[in-house]
């Protein structure tokens, strides 16, 4: 395995930071100890082959990467697929309630819970067709429809400008900050940026979910708008943190340059004169935590998302416990000396909000896909919430929610669903392919230090380890020509 | 195996194996659930044709059909008197019908009787509305009742008299992708 804590400059708390590296709030930002681990990508050495077995880590850690990827995408699109195989073959719609009355019961069950359950689901099903049926026959004023639904895109759209705009402000501030040093600032200062996205991400949903009660569609219909106005909410929150980390990662990498000056006037002075210029001697043992650093920006990106997860999560739990539970309590305990009935009126008992967890799941999907390749633990920590997650969830729902009033068939939108992944996908590993393509990686830390490029890893995989009549016939493959109609083929 | 059995003879088997889906080994299998319904009526040897007929009471606490709501109406349509009394015959016959290999025609004949309540081979509104109201423990509305009802008769009725005969039922029902998989009984 690779080299041990300590062993190395970069696998080590560096000596100014020894003090505070245990301290409660310096882990919980994923500083000092947190941040000379595995979990980062600046821990990661960069020798070439590891170990008796010559396990080539920066070249496994970028195919990992990439590997993920690609394997996500064939995933997903062979679920799409999957699922619109299922969908086209039940088009025949001309027997719908006929067939739902004569062959809906499986003569198989011998079970009471089984036929319990399916008691239940026949009876879900006839009220959904019931709801469609009674959609389908709704008399409509088309231009007053036409006029309510062009004013509430248009109020959306200013919903989702206003909340651009802000987002903008608040990091311009933040840049500001961090530019007159931090210390000299509260809590939410420091942490006003997530801060800010989480409230967005918290109150726009509600306030287009009151829009969109003007434009009257069917349920299903309404919930793809929902979901369409929120992603498109998170994804301009998402893009804006992103220019936000592009315009830290290019400080640190200025940074970067002063810092490497800066190493070559200290070795110089460790030596301190004992040798002439030309002389190479012993290397004197310096230990780790006493050698000047660089700023490593992809551990700091790394850092970022991991700390944008954890108060997502922490935001999710928040307004669970707020929104459901204690309303719940409210609504049941104060209905006793209330002056209109609680539990019919106003607050009432929350729905379960499908769109809303469905959406938080797949953009936590999206901001995993884009800080993994730079915090190469997050999926598994992401298991673990995504657990917890599940566990505290199942519990609100059975003890504080009630189930929406209009019934619909929410998995017939299956492949909408599917659809949304595939692109937040695309977008999110959009920034680290861009990340990994054109910018150099930090001259001291992680597996692709001393490179020019990352992807310079393949390159000399290539050279080095295959024999060379393989790195000829690469070459030759690698012809645009060849390429360009082999895509079009595989198109 | 080896022991030749006594319950029926071999002709009684080779009856039964033409006019059902069963195998010999199924026959004597299906007779040993018959008896064990009630062991001091059915008699162990059938070689003689005992006629011997189970009440309804007996047949729908099978574990088969226990959980069934149309378990009276389908042990109803395979008795000979109408009133669910099976003999051996009729248990088998019921059976054969809702097996696996039994062909999608025969199993629309007997779907059709089993639906029809009020016996008159025709499905009327009421047969309707009673089957819906098995399917769902009257959990709709009668408004909602109505309405899915009115809307079935409207989908498959091809003669226009309001209620759906045998060829509008059997039009209907072999379209259908899910009748052969779930009209089955497995004992």
């Amino acid at each position: 395995m690779g080299k041990p804590y300590g062993s190395m400059p970069r696998k080590k708390v560096p000596r100014g930071e020894e003090g505070s590296a245990m301290d409660f709030a310096i882990l919980w930002d994923f500083g000092g100890y947190a941040q000379y681990s595995v979990l980062f990508y600046g821990y990661y050495n960069s020798q070439r082959a590891i170990g008796w077995l010559k396990f080539r880590m920066p070249l496994s850690y970028f195919l990992v990467g990439v590997g993920t990827v690609a394997y996500s995408y064939m995933v997903v699109i062979r679920t799409m697929a999957r699922n619109a195989n299922e969908e086209g073959g039940g088009d025949d719609t001309s027997f719908n309630f006929s067939w739902k009355i004569f062959t809906s019961w499986d003569y198989l069950i011998g079970n009471p819970e089984t036929a319990d359950n399916k008691f239940a689901s026949i009876t879900t099903s006839f009220k959904e067709s019931i709801v469609e049926e009674q959609e389908s026959h709704k008399d409509e004023n088309i231009h007053l429809t036409r006029f309510l639904r062009v004013l509430a895109n248009f109020l959306v759209l200013c919903c989702l400008a206003g909340s651009g705009y802000l987002i903008y402000f608040v990091v311009r501030r933040s840049q500001k900050f961090a530019l007159e040093g931090l210390e000299s600032y509260g809590w939410w200062e420091r942490n006003e940026v997530n801060m800010v996205m989480s409230l967005l991400g918290m109150f726009c949903p509600m306030l287009f979910d009151v829009i969109s009660a003007l434009e009257n569609y069917h349920p299903r219909i309404a919930l793809q708008w929902q979901l369409g106005r929120i992603f498109a909410l998170f994804l301009g929150n998402l893009y804006t943190f992103i220019i936000a980390l592009m315009d830290e990662i290019n400080l640190k990498r200025e940074e970067e340059e002063v810092v490497k000056f800066n190493m070559t006037i200290w070795e110089a002075s460790l030596y301190n004169g004992t040798l002439a210029a030309n002389v190479t001697a012993a290397p004197i043992t310096v230990d780790p935590a006493d050698v000047p650093r660089g700023p490593c920006w992809e551990t700091m990106v790394g850092q970022e998302f991991v700390r944008l997860i954890v108060s997502d999560t922490m935001t999710t739990y928040i307004t669970l416990l707020i929104g459901d539970f204690l309303r719940a309590i409210f609504v049941r305990f104060l209905n006793y000396c209330w002056c209109w009935d609680l539990e019919y009126g106003f607050p009432s008992y929350s729905e379960f909000d499908v769109s809303g967890n469905v959406l938080g799941l797949i953009f936590n999907q999206g901001m995993i896909w884009m800080g993994a390749f730079y915090a190469p633990c997050l999926p598994a920590l992401n298991v673990l919430r995504l657990h917890v997650s599940m566990y505290l969830q199942c519990w609100a729902v059975m003890s504080c929610n009630v189930p929406q009033e209009r019934v619909f068939k929410a998995s017939g939108s299956n492949n909408f669903y599917m659809a949304m992944l595939l692109v937040i996908l695309f977008l999110s590993t959009l920034p680290a392919i861009y990340t990994i393509v054109s910018i150099p990686p930090s001259f001291d830390c992680g597996p692709f230090s001393g490179k020019n490029r990352m992807f310079d890893v393949i390159q000399e995989t290539l050279q080095s380890d295959f024999p060379t009549w393989f790195g000829k016939v690469f070459s030759y493959a690698s012809n645009p020509g060849l390429i360009l109609p082999f895509i079009l083929l595989m198109v | 195996m080896g022991n030749k059995q006594t319950i029926f003879t071999d002709e009684q088997l080779d009856a039964y194996q033409d006019c059902t889906f069963f195998t010999r080994k199924e026959i004597l299998r299906l007779h040993g659930r018959y008896h064990e319904l009630a062991p001091h009526l059915v008699p162990m040897d059938y070689t003689n044709d005992p006629d011997v007929k189970l009440p309804l009471a007996l047949i729908v606490n099978m574990p088969e059909l226990k959980e069934n709501p149309f378990r009276s109406r389908i042990v109803e349509s395979f008795s000979e008197d109408g009133e669910g009394n099976l003999s051996f015959n009729d248990f088998v016959d019921m059976f054969s019908v809702l097996s696996e290999t039994a062909p999608r025609e025969l199993k629309a004949i007997y779907a059709f009787k089993i639906y029809d309540f009020n016996t008159d081979n025709f499905l009327c509104k009421e047969d309707l509305e009673k089957t819906l109201n098995k399917l769902t423990r009257e959990e709709l509305t009668p408004e909602e009742v109505v309405l899915v009802c009115e809307k079935s008769i409207e989908e498959a009725d091809l003669d226009g008299d309001s209620k759906l005969s045998f060829a509008d039922f059997e039009n209907m029902i072999t379209r259908a992708p899910d009748f052969i998989s779930t009209f089955h009984i497995r004992i």
